[in-house]
Parts: C-alpha cells; structure tokens; sequence
C-alpha cells in the first residue's frame, strides 16, 4: 500500500470549515488525538449509488462521512491519498433483517402435551397477557458491539444493519447500527427503524397460540385491544400495548415462510390499516399476480437450496417434484419478482454465514436478475425502506463514508474485498496488494532458469517455482512492502534458499539477493503468456456463460407441485348427452337425459337438447350428478386445533387454507368440489369454519365459497375433556361433560351481557371471541357439533334452546340415533360417518345403521369423511345407508350432496342438477355408488379441474420433468456442487384431534 | 390369585345392567348335523374360478360336491341360492381383530407388547373371542383372521383363528403361523414440521436384527442344551428352520429386498406385509418366490409425487406381474369393509376373481391352511357365505348366511341389535 502523507492538516481543517473535533458526550482520557479522517481515494471507479459511476474518481471522506466524488479530482491538501487505482468501490451494503448485537433467544419454544399446560405468560412485569406479544422490546436498548459478528458481516461488505430480536410474533422495534467498533454510542445510528412482526412466537412456551389461526387472531385482538387503551379511560396499565402503539408508525415488516403467508399477513394488514413489508419466503415467484396486487415491498432471501443428492434411485424417491423444481429456480426468484414489478430489497437473513450472500448474489444474477438492480437491493432499497436515505445506502455527499473497495465488480465476478471502511473507519480484510501479478513468470535467478506460477486471490497469492523444463515445484514465500517484493525459496528437496528484493520493471520484476551459498545473484521475472493464450478465468467465464442459456426443466403450474395445472382452468360450455342424471331434485334420476353447462352455471337439463358452440360430451352410459360436498373436512390447512383454551371463538379456518394440499386434487378425483374446513375438536368452542370449492391452482381467497353463511366448530365429549392426552393435561377446563355444558352456559351469557353493552352504545372493547358467539345468538352464525353420546347431544340443544338458537349440524353425532326424534324436534342436522366405531370409549354404541336412523325420523342426514383418504370415496360411503338400513339410492345419494349443501346453507347454489345452480358437476364411469365407479371428470363453476385421461398423461409429463432434473442434479453433483440428503415432506394429514404438541 | 372386591354393590349394579340389555354375542354355532346343498348359485371358487348356477353339498362340516347339474340328495336341507352368489369365506390378514375392543381404551389393548424383540409374544393368548366387534366382522362375510400382534422390531407371532369360538383354543385354526418383524424405517417422520429425514439408527438397527437372527440361528441348532432356555431365540426356531413364515412388514422397495435377501439367506420363508413399492421389485419377488400381503387399497398415496390412484392399483399391478398376493385392510373393526378394499381394486383393474382369490385362496396358502380352507372345493371345510348379491359392492353385498366347517354362523351383532332397539322406539312413538 503506498500512503502519501501530506503535512499541511491545520490548513486542511481551516479551508473545508472542520475546526472542531466530533463531538461527544463522554470523556476523553489523554491528550486529544484522534485524526479528522481526512482521506482521498484514488483512480478507482467509484459506485456513487447504482444509478451513478465514476471511473478513474476520486473519493474524499472527512469525519466519518463522504465529502466529494470526482472524476479525475486531484487530492486535497490535507488528505491522506490512497491510490486505488483499478479498484472499485461501492456503498457498503445495508442489512435491513439482521439480528447483529443482539442477546441469544433464550429457551422456551413449543411445549410437548407431556409437560402439560402453560395457560399464562412467563414474562413478568404489566405487560401483554401473552409471553409472544413482545413490542416493548427495543433493539437498540439490547444492543452492544459483538466484534466477531461485526467483522463476519464486514467480511460480506455490509456496513449497516438494521437489527432486531427475531423472538416472538411481534418482536418490538428494530435498530440501525453500523458496523464500526468504537463505542455503542456512535455506531447506533436509528432507534425504531421499524416494527417487527412475525407468525412464529419464538421462545414463548405459553400455549395460546399454537396454531396459525391462533397467531392470526393473536394479532387482529391485539390492534383492537391497542386501539381499545389508547382511547379508553384506563382499566389496566399494559406497557405492551403502549409499546405497541408507539411502533405503529414505523414500517412494519412482517416475516413469513411462503407465498401464502405473506398473502396471509398482508390480508391481516389490509383489515387495520397497515401496509407490510414482507420479509419473504423465497417462493415468490410461483405466485406473482396476488402479491404483486398486495402492494407489499419484499425483503428477499437468498438461501437457495443445495442439490439434493439424488444417487440412489430410491432414496430419491423422497424429494418431490416440488423440492426438484424450488431447487431449480430459487435462483431465479429475484429476477422473477424484479420483472413482475414488486418491490423488493435483500437480506443475507438465512444464509449459513453472511459472505455466501456472493456467491448467492451472482448466482441470481445468473438466473436473471440485473446487477445494478442487485446493488439497489443491498444499498439505497434498504436505506429508503429504514428511512435512512440521508445517511447511508449511497457515497453522494453527507453519507456516512461506508464503503467497500474490491478488486472486481463482486455482482458478475468472484471479487475479493480488501477494505470495509465504516464511518471513515478502515478495516482491512486483505491486504491491498496493488501487485498486479501475472498467472507465471519466466524467471532467471543467476544463471538458472525457472518458471513461476502464480494462483489464488489477491491478499492471500500464492507462487510455486520449479526448474525450467521441469515439472516438480516448491512454494515460494514472498510479501511485498512499500513496491518492494521480498521472495524465499528452495528449488529443490534439497539445496539452500534462494533470498530475493525485486522492484516492478515494465511487466515484470528485477532485483537481487543471496543464493544458498550466500553469493549475490541477480533476479529478473518476466510474464509469460498461457499456453493457449487465455487466462483461466475466462475459460471458466466462458463455460458459465454457455451454461445461461440453459433453459429450465421444470415446470411452474398451478399450484406448483406435482399435479399442479397448467394455467387456471377456463368456464366452459359444455353439453352433456346421454347420461343417467342424478338431479336430486323432484326429478328425480333422469335416464338418457342432456344437461347444459354455460357460463359457470348449469343451464338446461332435459332431452335431446342442442348447444351452438358448445363442447359435446357424450356419456352415454355414465352417470352426471351434482359435485360431493364434505361437511366435515380437514383438508388443505396449515392447522386444525388452537384448542389451548376451552375457547376459540375467535380463531379463523379461513386464515389458514393451505391451497397447496396435494389433497385437493385427490378429492377432485373423488368427485368432492365443496368441503367444510373445520376446526378441530380439542375444545368445547373451536373456531369459524371455512367453506371453499375445491379450485385446484387458485389462492386460498380465491377458493372460498363465496356468500356463504359464516360457521363455527363446537365439540363435545372424550376430545374436548382431553381425556386421552395423558396424565399432564388434568388442568385445563374443563375436565367432564358437567364442566363442558358449563363453558357454554358461560360463554353465551357473556356473549349476550356483550350484545346487550354494545347495543346500549357503551365503549365496549371489541372481542372477537365474544363477537363470534354473539353472532350465533343473532342467529348470523352457525354451530357445527362434534359429538358423541345422546346425554352431550341433548344438553347442546336444551342449553341451546335456553338462549333461544338453533344447533345448525351436529357432526360424528353417532349416537344420533337415539335422539333423532328430539333432533327433528329442534330442527338440527346431522352429520356422521357412515360406519366408524370403536375406537374410543364415547363410539362404543355406535352403529352403521345410524344414518338411516335418523334419516327416518326426519333428520336433515349426511355422511362426512373427517379425513383425507375417505373423502376421496364418499360415494361409496353413501352406498352404506343402502347397505345398513336399507335407505333408497336417491336419498342415500343425497347424504353427500344435497343434504350436506343444506346444512351449510349452499343449496341455492350447489347440491342438485337444476338450471340455474353452479356448474359442480361429476361425471362417473359407473353407477355413483358402485364400488367400481371412477370420477371420470369433475367441474366447480363449469371449469374442469379434473379429468382422468387428462392426469395420466399430466403423469407420465410430470415423470419426465422429474427425471431431467434428476439428471441435472446429478450433473451438479459431477461437476462438485455441494449436495444435500434427501429429505422428504410429508404432508400432516390432520383428523380432529390433530395436535400442533 | 385373590380378587377382592371394593364395591360389592357396584359390581351387582354392574351385571344387572349388563342382562339388562343382551349385551352378549351370540352363542357359537352348533356342529353342522344336517346336510346342505345350496343351488343355483353363482359360485366363486377362491381359486380365481366362478361356476354359474352351481350346486354345493355339505355334510359333517366339509364341502362334499360343488359343480353344475349335480344332483340333491335325499335328507339335504336345500338353500335355493338362484340370483346368489356363495363364496369362500373371507380371511382377514394382519388383523388386530381380537386383540383390542377399545383403541382409546388401554385396558382393552394387547397388541403391542414392549421391548424390541417379541418373537416369544403370542396373539393368539390375547385374542378375545367374547369381542363384541368380532361379530360385526362376520356379518359382512369375514370368517377367519389372523391375530396379528404390533409394534417393535419384532412384534410377536400370529395366529389363525376363526370367528366363532368359545375360546382361543376352540378359534384357533392354525397356531403360531408366523413371526411378525418390522422392517426398521429409513426415515423417521417430524410431525411439527412435516419432514421426512433420514433415520440415523437405520444401520444399527438392521445390524441388531441380524445379530440377533444370527444368535437365534445358533442357539436353535441346539435348543436348550448347555445354555439356559432363551424364549425369544426359541420362538424364532420355527422360522429359522422354514417351518412358519416370517411376516415382514416393509413398503419401500429397498427395504423389501433388503429384508427379503436377510431371511432367505437363513433359510426363513419370508412374505411381505404391506408392499407399498413391491411393483416395483416384482421380477425380485417372482425369483425368490416371495408372496406379498398387500395393505389397504383404500389409503393415500405414500407420497405427493406418486399415483393419485397408486393404493388403488397396487393389486391390479401385481396380478399383471405375476406375484402371489393377498389383499388385506388395517385394524379391527375396519375388517369388516374387506370385501369393499377389494372391490377397490376391481375398480381399477384388477379381474374380478382374482380380487376375490386375493381374500380367500391366496392368503389361505400364504398362511399355509389352503389344505383346508379358502377355496371351494371336494373335500375342504365347508366355510363359505351366501350372498344376496355382489359382495364387494356395498350396494348388494349383503351376507345372508355364512358358515364355519358346515356350521351355520349367527350373524346377528350388537350394532343390529341396538338397531332393532331404537327401531322399536320410534315405532312406539308413532303408534
């Protein structure tokens, strides 16, 4: 490094206006000597900010901060110069979704059901009643310096991070710190950068939330009960929420695992007013329309998976065609989003240490996306995002002098940063060898003649020397100081060292030194061309770039895994002939009769009927009915229970639809188009249900059932009184079926003191929970119960009748049929598997028979799968009432179609063949209620989302698709990329009592 | 043993509740006395064969005739079975029917003993006939199980029994017919998180299983002789020496190699459980003769990628390539929708009586009582059912009457009979 100091500093000082030292609050102790700083780079191309380069620039800082960018500029007096001649520089890079400085996360986590309950927060002192809703926590009150941290982030060239404690669903205000070393005072730039938020709760063991749903209504009480304290002369003083209130003016940035959540969180923001800041999920481009449309800015990782080792043949069997694709075109993910018009920044959030972001940045470069759009995402994007436009992000005049120096552009070549220089403050990573050293050198050292190659990295180079015309080599040891190159070695195993000084002359080097005699010998080095005259580096250049062009193997559908559709199906018109119609109407089954399917509706039933335009199916033979409709299913959700207080009225299915679920489409193929998506049956009062149709590609907003009536789960019995959750759990209420009526009874009265405050016009604090079973006593929502025994079944309808509601549908209801009289009385459905028993002590009087029970006593009966492999044959279970009670065919067919339509209050819609209703319609090769009939094609709203002859060939494409990238994984693996054992993901298939423990 | 009695009171409350209703299964058939001959059925052998309008004698128990234009003798009680069709009775396969009343109830629960190696663990000790589910199995056409124990690396050993006994000893028809091993998973399942790693005991695992098959070896070339008596070691000499079949519940394909070439390489006679993945390996399987005891059509597919319709087809594939199978159902009272899993697989694909074979004739031989039971045939126990219609077809697969070794099997139960309870309330009601 050559420094040419210039004396004249006072001078300096006086002509730029800096008389004063920087000024602090603490102590100096000694005679005050820090310098100004004053520093002047040159010859380098200078990256202004990604808009803005100035070649051959040079760069003055004063105080910590930038003074000038010129091109050509001379040095000022005062400065110290420092030649960076073929150089860059670029902004240090700003880390928006850090975590540096801050406390490990202690202990805590999720609670197995063998410790049993944690029913109140841990964290002590009057803050929010639950342990994950953390907004008092303040980054820049935990943080200290962690140099070890600070320098591996240096390392990777940032020079600013925006810190946070990642540790609970809202995680309190982030703080903007540099990276400098000096005190904590200076380098904390920014207290409440932003709020943070997040799905996870962290180390709260407390059990409220331990599902999605939870978390979800978590953060929706928590604005109302912010709002609620901030207006309200106060019954409590709750230093969370006043915390809470107080972040809510800053960004908020919300983290989440994949396309879905961030549609989750940033519908939850929409509903308070508060647009998110994703930190995604890398997924992004699989969905871009909808989160586009969200308005959201994304934080993007850049954790690309490694290549799955695909070796064995059946090993690979695990990874999914999914996993296959997500590896392919993580990469790509930046660009995607970048090209879809979405804003977004980066973060090294995630990667296993932060100088990988390099090589994860060139490789999104590779796949697409563009270099100085990259350098935007680390620099200015962040710094707008923080709101610390005016002191980093890029090196116009102010800004704080963060920068890096390399010796390439890092975003399209393997670079190597010598300096990270924060706040004027030098760090030096390598040394700035300004040795421009060729790959070999012809070299003559007194009489003998060697070669020298040279390899590796500037600041870490290294030569080997062997004999001219021989190919064995020894190291050479060498440095350089102040232009002079100081070399030592021994040619060969034996011998003496050759010592060496040498000076640059023209390309190569002259000197002398001492040889293993200790005589003086002369030295010259001269650069000798590679062999086929390119330089190995653009050899390798040269390979990559050949490898761009490479087009992808994988597919991107809908939703995109395997089965996945192509593009979202189109409304057809479509005319039926010739099938036996099952209309579940008046009509009853119509043998060789047409039906008309247009514009999403059905349009004609009747015979010989013709179409213009319309695409003809002829279906002679088979057998048309109305779409299934399961009124008790558990299918695409990320979650089933909350279930850690015996209520959760407030807690939403339709937040977490999962419209990944592979089970969607293998119920399309058992001819089911609409489901009912319960909560789960850990408590006595569940939470609101979700209606959907079954449209395999769309999002979980675009699959709800759209108009339909608001419902909500209630259970019952052994489930509900954790009876089978071992010894631990004797805590919760309640324990018996005497303490289940009494929850009710609870719980309606307070709803009904709730309803009665409210309509008097009293400040009341909206409860969501309370709200919810208001709405049943409103009779605007409705009650599906999971129950067993007669004794539980009668209670819920007397207590029901106390508080003047109905019990819309009693679900499993398997002794039903002892009360089935009292259930037409009351008017309630029910909804029972066609034969299960016995596996509890509460379906010991269970009976096959049940649904013809109480179908005969006039009970509004269907059948339901409450699981994802029995839904996918509901039609055979229907054949059961046939079977065990012997109901007609027509009625029996009615318990998986129209009677379940009615009890959700759909039958407007969906249930039957008529003109007029959705075009739901199943096609079957056979009699519905063989056991030998195949769904042969399946439409909701006359698209098709399933068609047998269509998913074998999808099959055998989707097989091909996953062998080329098989074939490519192992490529991969051949050429040395890193790999990763197999790991499948195997779907949760959740049942009632489905557990997050 | 003393039993005392804390609540002398309760107990007597207990059992007049209990006569109360006729809570109790029917009493177990009388030897058949009578001859039979049903006529005009259509007649589905068992071995992959139908006769149409068929004519079956039965006398002392065992199938005298079966064919066409046969005539009646005098004396025979005469089932006109014209639009019926009779078939075997059905054998339900790795079957925990017996072994436990109550799933959530533990003290009805004696299928899964602990430890890792249970070769010594009989089912057959456990298997209660007084199960009040066993007769709503029957009733839907399945007359004989094998009680098979659970869990572990090695679960125990089944046994054949027929479903109308007065105790395990009168029920079994075949003893001990094999031990059951559980081949270790390579993978062991997160629930939280819904990963599927790789199970890092796998080798050890394996490793421990053939030690101890390797000692088991050992010690049964001298049984008891200079050592102590080893029962777990000692429970596995029958299999060692080929005399009973090891069951050895594996799907992926690996791992049905893997522990196939194990027991074949000792001598055992291997049969596979479950076979998830055996299309995949079926040349394997023909080569080694190794038979597969199929599991549940009627499940999803092991994984996102697979077949939307792969448990469904799995019977239709193997009968393609040639491999020996059974077609079985999980659990206990489940049995009784076996008829329907097989059904399952005509839907796609597989010939319609070799779907009925596959619960009758194919796992008879895989279990090793095909001398007697399974198929209808001159000379085997008359244990076989009289349908109203399709049997594997819930919509006529109704079983009017069935028989084990020529008795005639009440087929009443106590869900029939709860039925007919309530059925007279509401008939009281509306009168």
């Amino acid at each position: 490094m050559t420094h040419c100091i210039r004396p004249l500093l006072l001078l300096a000082f006086l002509l730029s206006g800096f008389a004063l030292s920087a000024q602090t609050t603490y102590p100096y102790n000694g005679v005050y000597d820090e310098p100004t700083g004053f520093y002047a780079f040159t010859g380098a191309t200078v990256h202004v900010s990604p808009e803005r380069t100035v070649e051959n620039a040079t760069l003055t800082i004063r105080n910590g901060k930038v003074e000038s960018v010129t091109a050509g500029g001379t040095v000022p007096r005062g400065a110290v110069a420092v030649d960076l001649t073929g150089k860059h520089v670029y902004p240090s890079f700003i880390e928006v979704y850090g975590d540096y400085g801050m406390p490990e996360i202690e202990g805590g986590g999720r609670r197995s059901r063998r410790d049993g309950p944690q029913m109140e927060s841990n964290t002590e002192g009057a803050y929010a009643w639950n342990q994950a809703m953390r907004p008092e926590t303040d980054a820049a009150r935990l943080f200290t310096i962690d140099e070890k941290k600070a320098k591996a982030l240096r390392e990777a060239g940032f020079g600013t991070v925006s810190t946070h404690h990642h540790d609970g669903i809202s995680r309190g205000s982030a703080a903007v710190v540099t990276l400098a070393e000096d005190s904590d005072n200076e380098v904390l730039l920014k207290r409440n950068a932003a709020h943070h938020l997040s799905f996870d709760k962290g180390s709260s063991g407390q059990d409220y939330p331990n599902s999605r749903m939870g978390t979800i209504a978590l953060l929706r009480q928590t604005y109302l009960d912010a709002d609620w304290y901030g207006k309200k002369s106060r019954e409590e003083t709750n230093l969370s929420l006043e915390a809470w209130q107080n972040l809510q003016s800053l960004p908020q940035i919300f983290a989440v695992d994949s396309w879905q959540d961030a549609l989750r969180a940033d519908k939850v923001g929409d509903e308070f007013g508060k647009q998110y800041i994703i930190r995604g999920s890398g997924d992004e481009y699989q969905r871009l329309e909808p989160l586009k449309a969200s308005g959201a800015t994304f934080i993007l990782p850049l954790d690309f998976p490694e290549t799955y080792d695909v070796s064995d043949p059946f090993a690979a069997d695990l990874v999914s065609l999914a996993q296959l694709r997500h590896w392919e075109r993580a990469p790509g993910n930046v660009a995607a989003v970048d090209s879809a018009g979405i804003p977004f920044v980066l973060t090294a959030d995630g990667l296993e240490k932060p100088t990988d972001l390099h090589e994860a940045m060139r490789k999104a470069i590779k796949a697409g996306a563009a270099p100085d759009r990259v350098l935007a995402a680390l620099t200015t994007g962040p710094a707008q995002l923080l709101g610390i436009s005016d002191r980093v992000g890029t090196l116009e005049k102010g800004k704080l002098a963060n920068f890096i120096v390399t010796d390439k552009d890092p975003f399209t070549e393997k670079a190597t940063i010598y300096q990270n220089w924060v706040q004027g403050r030098a760090f030096e990573l390598k040394d700035l060898d300004n040795l421009d050293l060729a790959d070999a050198y012809d070299i003559t050292v007194g009489a003998d003649r060697f070669v020298g190659e040279v390899s590796g990295e500037p600041g870490s180079r290294k030569m080997k020397i062997s004999p001219a015309g021989d190919t064995t080599s020894t190291e050479v040891n060498f440095s350089e100081s102040g232009g002079v190159l100081t070399l030592r070695f021994r040619p060969g195993k034996e011998g003496g060292f050759y010592r060496i000084n040498a000076t640059p002359q023209g390309e190569g080097y002259t000197g002398s030194g001492r040889g293993p005699d200790g005589r003086l010998v002369t030295f010259s080095a001269t650069p000798r061309p590679a062999s086929d005259g390119t330089r190995e580096d653009d050899k390798k250049k040269k390979e990559e770039s050949e490898e761009d062009r490479k087009p992808y193997a994988s597919r991107l559908t809908y939703p995109n895994i395997a089965y996945g559709l192509p593009g979202h199906p189109t409304t057809r018109k479509v005319l039926f002939r010739n099938a036996t119609v099952w209309t579940n109407e008046e009509d009853g089954i119509l043998q060789e009769t047409d039906v008309l399917i247009e514009n999403g509706k059905i349009s004609r039933v009747g015979k010989s009927l013709s179409a213009a335009g319309a695409e003809i199916i002829d279906a002679t033979g088979m057998h048309l009915t109305s779409g299934i409709i399961d009124e008790h299913s558990h299918i695409a959700l990320l979650d089933v229970n909350e279930g850690t207080q015996s209520s959760t009225a407030e807690v939403r299915m339709a937040d977490v639809v999962d419209a990944v679920d592979e089970n969607i489409y293998r119920q399309l193929a058992g001819g089911v188009t609409t489901s009912q998506l319960l909560h789960g049956s850990a408590n006595p009062i569940g939470g609101q249900s979700a209606i959907f149709k079954l449209r395999w590609g769309a999002t979980p907003e675009e699959m709800m059932f759209q108009g339909a009536d608001p419902f909500i789960k209630f259970a019952l019995g052994e489930n509900v009184k954790q009876s089978n959750w071992g010894d631990a759990n004797r805590i919760r209420y309640p324990q018996t079926r005497m303490g289940v009526e009494q929850i009710f009874e609870n719980y309606f009265s307070r709803a009904a003191e709730y309803g009665r405050a409210k309509q008097a016009g009293e400040d009341v604090r909206r409860d969501l929970e309370l709200e919810a079973l208001l709405e049943i006593l409103n009779d605007e929502r409705f009650i599906t119960a999971h129950s067993y025994q007669q004794g539980e079944i009668n209670m819920l309808m007397e207590l029901a009748e106390r508080h003047d509601f109905r019990v819309n549908t009693f679900t499993h209801i398997l002794e039903g049929y002892k009360v089935a009289d009292k259930m037409a009385e009351h008017g309630a459905a029910g909804s029972t598997f066609s034969d299960w028993w016995a596996y509890k002590f509460e379906v010991n009087e269970a009976i096959p028979y049940n649904g013809a029970l109480m179908h005969e006593q006039g009970v509004l009966t269907g059948f339901n799968s409450d699981d994802a492999e029995m839904a996918r044959r509901l039609n055979q279970e229907a054949a059961k009432a046939v079977l065990f009670g012997g109901v007609s065919e027509e009625e029996a067919w009615k318990f998986v179609t129209l009677n379940p339509a009615k009890m959700l209050h759909i039958d407007d819609r969906v249930g039957s063949i008529k003109a007029g209703k959705d075009a739901d319609l199943v096609l079957w090769n056979d009699h519905p209620m063989s056991i030998y009939a195949r769904a042969e094609r399946t439409y909701i709203d006359g698209k098709e989302y399933f068609n047998r002859t269509e998913n074998e060939s999808r099959r055998e494409a989707m097989l091909q698709e996953r062998n080329a990238l098989i074939q490519a994984s192992l490529d991969d693996k051949n050429k040395g990329g890193k790999t990763q054992t197999p790991r499948g993901n195997s779907r949760r298939l959740l049942h009632c009592n489905s557990e997050n423990h | 043993m003393k039993i005392s009695i804390k609540y002398p009171l309760a107990l007597l409350l207990g059992l007049l509740l209990c006569t109360g209703v006729r809570a109790q299964n029917p009493t177990p058939a009388p030897q058949q006395r009578e001859p039979l001959a049903v006529t005009g059925a259509t007649l589905h052998v068992g071995d992959g064969t139908v006769i149409d309008n068929a004519t079956l004698l039965v006398a002392n128990g065992k199938i005298e005739a079966v064919g066409t234009g046969l005539s009646v003798p005098n004396g025979y009680r005469t089932v006109d079975a014209t639009g019926k069709h009779v078939y075997p009775g059905l054998i339900a396969l790795n079957s925990q029917l017996g072994l436990t009343e109550i799933g959530a109830v533990r003290a009805t629960n004696d299928q899964r003993e602990v430890g890792t190696f249970n070769p010594n663990a009989r089912a057959l000790i456990a298997f209660n006939t007084d199960s009040q589910v066993i007769p709503t199995v029957r009733s839907r056409g399945v007359l004989l199980a094998q009680a098979t124990p659970e869990g572990s690396l090695v679960s125990g050993r089944s046994s054949i029994m027929q479903l109308d006994g007065w105790n395990f000893e009168d029920a079994a028809v075949l003893a001990d017919d094999g031990i059951h091993v559980n081949w270790p998973n390579r993978n062991s399942y997160n629930w939280q998180t819904g990963d599927l790693r790789p199970n890092e005991r796998y080798d050890e695992q394996v490793r421990e299983l053939e030690t101890f098959l390797q000692q088991a070896i050992g010690y049964c070339q001298n049984p008891g002789e200079g050592t102590a008596r080893l029962l777990k070691f000692e429970a596995f000499c029958e299999a060692v020496n080929g005399n009973s079949n090891v069951y050895l519940h594996a799907d992926e394909a690996r791992d049905i190699q893997a522990g196939v070439l194990l027991f074949k390489n000792i001598g055992a006679k291997p049969v596979i459980v479950g076979g998830y993945q055996a299309y995949l390996v079926t040349d394997f399987l023909k080569r080694h003769e190794v038979p597969v005891i199929l599991s549940s059509t009627q499940a999803l597919p092991d994984s996102q990628d697979d077949a939307i319709d792969q448990p469904y087809r799995n019977p239709a594939l193997l009968a393609e390539a040639g491999v020996d199978f059974a077609i079985s159902h999980e659990g206990y009272w489940q049995q009784r929708n076996l008829p329907f899993v097989a059904g399952q697989a005509v839907g796609f694909g597989l010939d319609y009586e070799k779907a009925v074979q596959a619960m009758t004739l194919a796992p008879a031989r895989i279990v090793g009582i095909d001398q007697d039971y399974g198929s209808i045939a001159t000379g085997k126990s008359a244990t076989f059912l009289i349908v109203s219609g399709d049997l594997l077809d819930m919509r006529s697969s109704e079983v009017e009457e069935a028989f084990i070794d020529g008795r005639s099997i009440n087929l009443d139960n106590k869900q029939a009979e709860l039925y007919r309870k309530f059925k007279e309330k509401y008939r009281r009601e509306t009168r």
